[in-house]
């Protein structure tokens, strides 16, 4: 039933390995002040975002926090109304779209959180969880909902007895496996991972990532894996994005852009992941930027990040990068890189 | 686990999801108060609504021989100054009495909860509702309710009846001039949840907004819901008395509680203890109500039930 729903989606004449297209994407949110309420400007969390998103790949979206990584992720999924921009997704304009529409593409795309705790609500059973989506789009009745429900537990490597308890009673590895349960329920394409396993004991990260993996080879998801953990995005990322407030910076392989970064933000990132070699790790350079982030509201002009950047020149203050392509499929928003 | 989890799996597979009122149920024993609170408010309901058939005097019938009688066997609570027997006529006024409480009760955490679960949940709402409900809170409300009496006693009693009619009226006006703080309490409680990335989740899957509110929104208000039920309850009752007292509630003869404790009053230095009755009534009323809420609150939050 589910396969049938799948070959009925139009899909549109754009290079057949690429799933989902981002043009341009920009989330403004406005801020107001004063006692009449005017808009006095906008927080740019996300400033004009240009990638593609291949079939069957994960594409880890790095950075610190506040750079607009989960804005682009909810953006993508359209929970957020973007100010600007294109999502093409399913024959789709995610961004163009909305109520019964949107919600039609729903079960094509979905997401795990970054909290297990926060986003499985409290008072439902594990079962009426992860039956919720079936519900709300109608495919199974309520006998073929409860087996697949038992399924979808077993498959994350839960016991499907669980599904009479509550959120509550599990651990936090748990309860991050009941939501990517939920998140497969549709059957989806895509899955925005947001953080999903930044809220997890260490020792718990790394069966998440590993299930999600296994996931991925077994049913043929594409992941978008946001994350700030460097060596994560390493061992699950095929692709890589670094994103600096609120815009990409550098878009590369994972093996490219781990070993030869272009981008000198991507260059002090990378340069802050431990080595777990004693020798490497005590020559190991940090490259220490200095200031904070600037105000996403007031960014600076010319390059985003001139005003860190260890080796901006004059060009850099002025003018800002655009995003072009360099060889073997990379791309970078600096002036210097080549 | 997984292997474990296939062994039980042909076994229980077919079994449908557990009550969950049931495990309400099993918690809400578990609170002794709230047991107690239901048992207190269950006496209190059967002795006013099957006492009056067991008890052979009428709340009207007046004895002028027999006025102003303290407790004794044949009337345990007294007679009042017209010599009408006290315990009938605090059963007669707790069947009036509980029932304008409920029903305005009901009607004024429905339409609070609304107006709150609208105004937190939908932003476009919000500011409209919320200004509607401090317009409500500004207004005097005795002088209001008075007014609403003057203006409509007449054309609903002529159409459901002098009772009836009188009941619909103290009813609606109490339930439509008691929701504003519920209402506030529940807006602040939906802004909280509805930030909750469950809410976000449910959203992510295409859940209709309808639904989310229904189902994700709503039973993680309950609390103060809740709450603001059982104090409800009490100041409805506190309300009806109020507009008895000020002649402009249901006819003087016809006991409430209220009533009948204004009417106390006046003798409240000879006869002290004719206050006692329909007091007590009321405060073991609104106390059993609030355990019996207390317990529920907790009976309805899984995080507490499972301890």
């Amino acid at each position: 039933m589910l396969a049938e729903a799948n070959t009925m989606r139009p899909e549109r004449a754009r290079p057949a390995d690429t799933l989902v297209s981002i043009e341009g994407l920009k989330m403004h949110f406005p801020v107001y002040k004063g006692v009449l309420r005017r808009k006095v400007g906008a927080v740019q969390a996300v400033d004009g975002l240009s990638f593609d998103i291949m079939r069957g790949e994960t594409l880890g979206l790095v950075g610190e926090s506040g750079c607009g990584k989960s804005t682009t992720g909810r953006a993508i999924l359209g929970l957020y109304r973007p100010t600007a921009g294109k999502v093409h997704f399913g024959g789709e304009d995610v961004a163009a779209i909305e109520g019964e529409r949107l919600r039609r593409l729903r079960p094509k795309m979905q997401m795990i959180f970054q909290d297990p705790q926060a986003s499985l609500n409290p008072r439902m059973t594990v079962g009426s969880i992860v039956a919720e989506p079936l519900v709300e789009h109608q495919v199974a009745k309520a006998g073929e909902r409860r087996a697949r429900v038992r399924e979808l537990l077993d498959q994350v490597g839960l016991n499907p007895d669980y599904v009479n308890r509550y959120p509550h009673e599990f651990s936090g590895g748990q309860r991050q496996r009941i939501g990517i349960a939920r998140a497969l329920a549709l059957d989806p394409d895509f899955i925005v991972c947001d953080e999903p396993i930044a809220a997890l004991d260490v020792s718990i990260q790394a069966q998440v990532v590993n299930l999600l993996q296994d996931l991925q080879h077994r049913l043929g998801l594409t992941y978008l894996f946001i994350s700030h953990d460097l060596s994560m995005v390493r061992h699950i990322a095929d692709r890589v994005a670094v994103m600096y407030l609120g815009k990409m910076v550098e878009l590369a392989d994972v093996d490219a852009l781990f070993s030869k970064p272009k981008h000198p933000y991507t260059r002090a990132l990378l340069s802050a992941v431990p080595v777990p070699d004693p020798k490497i790790e005590a020559d190991r350079r940090r490259i220490l930027l200095k200031g904070d982030l600037p105000d996403a509201a007031n960014p600076p002009k010319g390059c985003r990040f001139c005003t860190r950047c260890p080796e901006a020149v004059a060009q850099c203050f002025d003018v800002e990068p655009e995003w072009r392509d360099l060889e073997g499929g990379r791309k970078v928003a600096c002036h210097l890189a080549n | 686990m997984t292997d474990a989890a296939v062994a039980a799996l042909p076994a229980t597979a077919s079994r449908p999801p557990r009550s969950q009122w049931r495990d309400v149920w099993n918690q809400f024993k578990t609170h002794r108060g709230a047991l107690v609170g239901a048992a207190v408010f269950l006496i209190i309901v059967l002795l006013v609504f099957a006492g009056p058939f067991a008890w052979p005097y009428s709340a009207e019938l007046i004895d002028i021989r027999a006025r102003n009688q303290g407790p004794s066997l044949g009337h345990p609570l007294g007679t009042d100054q017209l010599g009408r027997d006290m315990l009938a006529r605090v059963m007669a006024g707790g069947k009036v009495s509980l029932a304008v409480g409920i029903t305005a009760m009901a009607l004024a955490v429905t339409f609070g909860t609304t107006i709150g679960v609208l105004a937190g949940y939908f932003r476009r709402l919000d500011n409209i509702l919320m200004r509607f409900t401090d317009l409500f809170l500004a207004l005097p409300l005795l002088p209001l309710l008075l007014v609403m009496v003057m203006l409509f006693r007449e054309r609903l009693a002529s159409t459901f009846g002098p009772a009836m009619g009188i009941f619909l009226l103290i009813v609606v006006s109490i339930g439509l001039t008691a929701w504003m703080q519920t209402a506030r309490v529940v807006r602040s409680a939906v802004l909280a949840v509805k930030q909750q990335e469950f809410v976000l989740a449910a959203k992510s899957i295409g859940t209709r907004e309808r639904r989310i509110v229904l189902r994700h929104i709503l039973p993680n208000v309950l609390s103060p819901i809740m709450v603001s039920a059982t104090l409800g309850i009490a100041t409805a009752i506190i309300t009806e008395s109020a507009l008895s007292f000020l002649g402009l509630g249901f006819p003087p003869d016809f006991p409430t509680w209220g009533r009948l404790l204004y009417d106390a009053v006046d003798y409240l230095q000879q006869h002290p203890e004719r206050v006692l009755w329909p007091g007590m009534a009321i405060s073991l009323t609104v106390l059993s109500v609030n355990y019996v809420g207390d317990g529920l609150r907790d009976a309805m939050d899984p995080r507490i039930r499972g301890r």
